[in-house]
């Protein structure tokens, strides 16, 4: 590995013909994602013309356009169809789904759950931020019951969704949580949903005190990442504590890890077989 | 279904020929969802692809995700399609949207069955045509084909890829359940029969790439993703480099190049076909299986004296207008039979321009228009 | 070996109930036409639920020249494997087309021009095989057809059909030949064609 400075990575893998600034907002966890994402390809040494980014709508979805890449952007909901398409095509490219929460779980949450029953070999990271973010702050299927947003004005009376057992349900290969905040821990599960065999989701949580934090009663963004520290505990501590300690805490770390090989692993398996019979038949 | 070796003749469904044609014009890819009447394409596909030396079929949930596939395998660099039907065409329009914007070649063809919603499932109609045009979103330019008999629907299934991979253009190719449904005997082409056309990808070295130049043809080349061109896709308005922009200057150029594109090569896509046309008073203009009908009506008016002639549309959009305006020379009378309430006879109006008497027959209860009905009116002059 | 006999628009219909093998009838015998024979043929189907029950159609339009109309209108054989069928579709059929009844099905022929046979007893007695029975109609119909090589369809049905049913359909189809032979009489008389020199 080179010997590098973070930030110095972080400019070989940016574009340098891409106009800035990006569209994010001071405070967004976004960028933490979008860096975590680059030291992880860096420090797994995958080139850059195997990594292919394919990314929804939404703040997430915008941060594919920025860097050097294969990347696309999608529409709502479907970046996974996309990567499907893409990872049949040629198993060799790493096919990392960037989604928001609304992007994936609403919309997208037929995809998601087909993505992850039929196992096909995509990293799909889940970028949580509680909130539709670039339409202006309207409740999303993450948005925790109770609290406000332009579209629940007097309160969620739904329940959120918990991406992890959705994930853990729909027979996904792989399932982890991570923070904005816990970042070591987030690049050490990314590194591992980029690896691993099959379908492997990450969901990250990751603040958005413009549309959500501030009307909510987060003062401001450092307040959100102070939550987040008090909030997350690792999983193994998690399953230790007793039903009253655990109260609003949230899990973080790996929730699921099976090895199965991916669909494309399994489909080229067949096809080989197929060709092999063929040729025997052909020889007679 | 029976094959026989030695004359490559087949008897098939139209949908057979459909997977036949688009094996020969080189599809490695098929992504979709079954309904009927199209699935007969998506089975056939599921059980050739997998045992085809470089072929990949995956069932998707649902519509959207299968066109989702279909342009994630075409810019992965395959020739990729999906098939569908009535509903299924509707909720692939979001993605058809994105293949334009993307300029991501891949072909889709929609068996047409009765609508609107769930409609008549197993019974034709065409009553999908202006929304092939116009169903996504947006000013889009789109290539339109229809095919009318089984040897067309392999026939037109080539040109669809053809054209898709020449303009990088999605391509809809429509026929309806009848040719969907019908087995016929066809003859399947040797290799090299066929002019098969593949993308042009880039020769300049990849820092010199701009996935969305501006070029003589308005096609920029296209490299498969992964092979050290490394860009960036969007279905934003984007510039060259293909960065989302809302410059008036950088979307105007785009949007002009899209639809140049498949204008100036109006010769090369639009096709039509004429029977007995060169000195009739009556012209038939139909398409699909509307235009078997229509042909046997156009040979019994003939026989009693009529001249009558039929001018098949092949391609429906852009509409093949320099091919009408030259009947129109000679032609009293326009007869158009469509089984919707009146689609294509909009265009045929508009190019006319009052010239020509146009007089529709509308048939909207599953059942297809017979000879005889348009024989009548071919017979009114 | 006959010569291909001229055909302008010959249209057949196989009609009866889902279950009864009428799609594979007609498949099998377009495919024998088409490949076998050399003639232009379009088939067309009942799709939907009722292709697998209640009642099913199968029709080929047979002819020397391009078929423009790909469906079936104007019957010249009528093949009704049972009554709702036979009742159906009996006004379709063309003045001097022939009508073919499943003779213990049909109780009720609408007419006293009528062809029939036992084709399901047959199939279930001499074949032991009571879904044979479409082929045994299949072999009878190719003795009744002016245009059609017993040789020709019976090697074409054995191309289409798969290896493990191929022979108990043989016997099918050349029992369906022999008793056609017995009962209906020779072709050319049924459709009223002078024979052959």
């Amino acid at each position: 590995m080179n010997e590098v400075t973070g930030n110095e990575i972080i400019h070989q893998y940016l574009r340098h013909n891409k106009k800035f600034p990006h569209v994010l907002c001071a405070g967004c966890g976004h960028g933490i994602v979008l860096g975590s994402l680059i030291r992880s390809v860096h420090s797994l040494d995958i080139p850059k013309d195997d990594v292919v980014i394919v990314a929804g709508i939404g703040c997430s979805g915008r941060l594919a356009v920025y860097v050097d890449f294969n990347t696309i952007h999608t529409t709502h909901g479907r970046a996974l169809t996309f990567a499907t398409g893409i990872k049949m095509s040629n198993p060799k490219l790493k096919v990392i789904c960037i989604m928001g929460d609304g992007d994936a779980l609403s919309i997208g949450g037929n995809h998601l759950i087909h993505a992850a029953r039929r196992n096909i070999g995509v990293t799909a990271l889940i970028l949580n931020n509680n909130i539709y973010g670039m339409t202006g702050g309207q409740s999303s299927p993450a948005t925790p019951s109770g609290s406000t947003s332009m579209t629940a004005p007097f309160g969620q009376l739904e329940e959120s969704f918990d991406t992890v057992s959705l994930g853990q349900g729909a027979g996904a290969n792989y399932v982890a949580r991570g923070t904005v905040f816990h970042v070591q821990k987030l690049e050490r599960l990314m590194c591992e949903a980029i690896t691993k065999p099959g379908f492997n989701m990450l969901e990250v949580l990751t603040p958005c005190h413009t549309q959500y934090g501030r009307k909510n009663k987060f003062k401001g963004p450092v307040d959100m990442y102070k939550w987040l520290k008090k909030t997350a505990v690792p999983v193994e501590r998690y399953q230790e504590m007793k039903e009253e300690q655990r109260g609003d805490r949230i899990p973080i770390g790996v929730f699921t890890d099976k090895g199965n090989p991916g669909l494309e692993e399994r489909y080229f398996g067949l096809k080989k077989e197929l060709l092999a019979k063929q040729q025997a038949a052909e020889g007679k | 279904m029976a094959r026989r070796k030695k004359k490559q003749e087949i008897f098939a469904l139209g949908n057979e020929a459909v997977v036949e044609g688009a094996l020969i014009a080189g599809c490695t890819f098929y992504g979709g969802y079954p309904i009927t009447p199209s699935s007969e394409i998506m089975e056939i596909m599921a059980s050739r692809l997998p045992a085809h030396e470089d072929g990949v079929f995956v069932q998707m949930e649902d519509e959207i995700a299968s066109m989702g596939a279909v342009i994630g395998a075409s810019l992965a660099g395959r020739k990729a399609m999906t098939a569908t039907s009535g509903p299924g065409f509707s909720l692939m329009q979001e993605h058809l949207g994105y293949a334009c914007m993307a300029e991501a070649p891949c072909v889709l063809v929609n068996v047409m069955r009765g609508g609107p919603s769930t409609g008549l499932p197993t019974s034709p109609a065409q009553g999908d045509v202006l929304q092939a045009r116009w169903g996504t979103h947006g000013d889009h330019p789109i290539i339109v084909l229809s095919a009318a008999d089984v040897q067309e629907c392999l026939e037109m299934t080539i040109k669809a890829f053809n054209m898709a991979e020449k303009y990088r253009t999605p391509v809809i190719l429509l026929i309806d359940e009848i040719t969907a449904h019908t087995r016929e005997k066809i003859e399947l082409p040797n290799p090299g029969d066929y002019e098969i056309h593949s993308r042009v990808v880039p020769s300049m070295p990849p820092e010199w790439y701009k996935p969305y130049e501006e070029t003589v043809r308005g096609v920029p080349p296209m490299p498969p993703i992964g092979s050290g061109y490394r860009f960036h896709v969007t279905g934003l308005t984007h510039d060259r480099n293909g960065y989302p922009t809302s410059r008036p200057d950088e979307v105007d150029e785009l949007m002009q190049r899209m639809h140049r594109k498949i204008d100036q090569f109006f010769y090369d896509i639009q096709l039509t076909e004429e029977t007995t046309c060169d000195d009739a008073d009556v012209v038939v203009v139909a398409y699909g299986s509307v235009a078997r009908s229509a042909e046997f009506a156009v040979q019994q008016a003939r026989e009693s004296g009529v001249k009558a002639g039929l001018l098949k549309l092949q391609t429906l959009f852009p509409y093949p207008r320099r091919a009408m305006e030259k009947l129109l020379a000679h032609a009293r009378t326009l007869v158009v039979p469509e089984m919707n309430m009146g689609q294509i006879s909009r265009e045929v109006k508009r190019v006319n321009m009052g010239r020509a008497s146009v007089r529709t027959i509308n048939r909207v209860d599953g059942q297809i228009i017979t000879p005889s009905e348009i024989l009548k009116v071919i017979m009114q002059g | 070996m006959k010569q291909p006999m001229e055909l302008q628009r010959f249209e057949i219909r196989f009609s009866g109930l889902g279950g009864q093998g009428i799609i594979t009838l007609g498949k099998v015998m377009g495919a024998g036409l088409a490949l076998g024979h050399g003639y232009n043929v379009t088939q067309t189907q009942s799709y939907g639920p009722e292709a697998r029950g209640g009642s099913s159609r199968c029709d080929l339009v047979v002819s020397s020249g391009r078929i423009s109309f790909p469906k079936a209108e104007s019957l010249d054989l009528l093949v009704a494997l049972s009554q709702e069928a036979c009742n159906a579709y009996y006004p379709y059929l063309k003045p001097g087309g022939v009508l073919v009844i499943e003779s213990d099905i049909v109780k009720q022929p609408p007419t006293n021009h009528y062809l029939g046979l036992p084709f399901t007893q047959l199939a279930k007695d001499k074949v032991g095989i009571v879904q044979a029975m479409n082929t045994v109609v299949l072999g009878a119909l190719t003795h009744l057809l002016p245009f059609t090589v017993q040789r020709v369809m019976r090697k074409s049905m054995e191309e289409t059909l798969p290896a493990k049913i191929r022979a108990v359909n043989v016997k099918a189809f050349n029992l369906g030949h022999r008793e056609a032979k017995k009962h209906f009489g020779e072709s050319p008389e049924v459709w009223g064609v002078a024979p052959e020199e």
